[in-house]
């Protein structure tokens, strides 16, 4: 009986989940399932996704930049800013086309460390803005607390262009469309400011973990 | 033509195969009819989800193959080796089984009308997929819109929509030509060799002609169209890229 299809499970949208006939599917051995976001799958690889050409910054024009409080606003050169102390953290990134990868390891610069000593007065959100124009927004408190960097290596050594080299954000909690690539600085605002793939139809907030990838999830 | 406005939360919907076309080998287009589907744009995807008996459910993404005026929604599915969604589409589904489906999705890699032209679209393998649903949206709404289409694959085998691109390219305006890497039959009038800086300057306009231009296909192929065609100077901004992860 191919024809016949079972419902189970109501989902939160309100339709039974159909069966799949035939259908097995590879249930990931984790050692710890509860890594895994919902409506995500484990990769060894890095896929590489961008809406653009990959922008060519030679690092002798690079800065990065906090716009939008601070008068004149905070600029480091690359070599100002790669002579600030960095972390290197281990995490799980989760990107919204359904791939999560484990275990990445990152160096860079926390946004504790760029944002102290700047008066961020009642600024509660930021955009992170880019070479080639992307542009993705956060709630300043997304950022702050160990929770964000701006990461210029990948398994210690220099970040590759098509990942976002020289530098890239990393907020690894949220999808990774919000770790935008080429990040050349954040500017902050008291109110929220849709960035590029949340004005295209993408959640504005970006939760893994309360599965957020588009519009009214 | 809706779709556009995103208001609420994009829901699952339940999606029932009507026909399947095979294209090459590895890959097969298949046609769904799918009740409360509100319209897509031309280089949008939608999500498909799979549940197993035992409850598991896997997600994957899929660019749409159909124009927003088809009656079917069709996607075009390559088998990826190791796959684990790619397979079951490819191989086990079959007409009137079901699936679930929600889109449509991402709003930046899309060509609709009112944007105009010259457009150039260049697909590696099965990067031709939204280019189908572009070039059948270009004919259904009748604009004088120059196209044209450079389709790279590894051998003529691994052309997918033979007849198809061969009925769209007799349309006035619209030009396709093809590149084959690996392999050529005998007397291939079309190019025989990988993209490069010579071969996209012969297919594309001039930069000053502005052409919008979109990219489709896996990483290293989209990453050598788009920097050659920046060093020849187009505007980076004129540029949308799609690229294929190693996902299935």
């Amino acid at each position: 009986m191919h024809t016949m299809q079972v419902l189970v499970q109501t989902q939160p949208g309100g339709l039974m989940s159909i069966i799949s006939r035939g259908f097995f599917g590879r249930q990931p051995q984790l050692d710890d399932p509860s890594r895994l976001p919902p409506g995500q799958y484990l990769t060894e690889g890095f896929p590489v996704l961008s809406a653009g050409p990959t922008p060519r910054t030679r690092l002798e024009d690079w800065t990065f930049q906090i716009r939008g409080m601070a008068d004149p606003a905070p600029s480091w050169t690359w070599e100002e800013f790669t002579a600030l102390p960095t972390d290197t953290v281990t995490v799980d990134i989760h990107c919204v086309t359904k791939w999560s990868k484990f275990d990445t390891v990152w160096t860079g610069v926390s946004i504790d460390l760029l944002l102290d000593g700047v008066d961020t007065g009642d600024a509660r959100f930021l955009t992170a803005f880019c070479d080639g124009g992307y542009t993705t927004n956060l709630p300043l408190d997304e950022v702050t607390n160990g929770k964000a960097w701006v990461a210029y290596q990948f398994d210690g050594v220099a970040l590759e262009s098509q990942h976002g080299g020289p530098a890239r954000f990393l907020v690894p909690h949220l999808y990774f469309w919000k770790s935008a690539k080429w990040v050349r600085g954040l500017e902050l605002h008291t109110e929220d400011r849709p960035g590029f793939w949340e004005t295209y139809g993408y959640h504005n907030h970006g939760d893994p973990w309360r599965e957020q990838r588009y519009s009214g999830d | 033509m809706a779709g556009t406005a995103v208001l609420g939360r994009l829901n699952w919907l339940a999606a029932k195969v009507t026909h399947i076309r095979p294209e090459t080998e590895r890959v097969r287009s298949i046609f769904f009819e799918c009740p409360g589907w509100d319209g897509h744009l031309a280089g949008q995807h939608v999500d498909v989800r799979l549940t197993a008996e035992d409850g598991y459910q896997a997600q994957r993404s899929y660019s749409i193959a159909s124009a927003p005026e088809d009656d079917h929604l069709v996607l075009t599915v390559e088998r990826l080796q190791d796959g684990e969604v790619s397979p079951y589409l490819a191989d086990v589904l079959h007409t009137s089984d079901q699936l679930e489906m929600r889109g449509p999705i991402g709003r930046y890699f899309v060509w609709e009308r009112s944007m105009g032209g010259p457009l150039l679209l260049i697909a590696g393998g099965s990067g031709v997929v939204p280019f189908r649903s572009v070039l059948r949206h270009r004919v259904a709404s009748q604009v004088e819109v120059p196209t044209r289409l450079l389709y790279s694959s590894r051998s003529f085998d691994d052309v997918i929509y033979q007849e198809e691109l061969a009925a769209l390219a007799a349309y006035d305006e619209i030009d396709i030509r093809f590149t084959l890497t690996r392999s050529q039959p005998a007397g291939w009038k079309g190019y025989g060799r990988r993209i490069d800086h010579e071969l996209l300057e012969e297919v594309s306009w001039k930069p000053e002609e502005r052409p919008l231009i979109y990219i489709c296909g896996p990483t290293s192929f989209v990453e050598t169209a788009a920097g050659a065609l920046v060093d020849l100077g187009h505007d980076p901004a004129l540029i949308r890229t799609e690229r294929f992860g190693p996902t299935g």
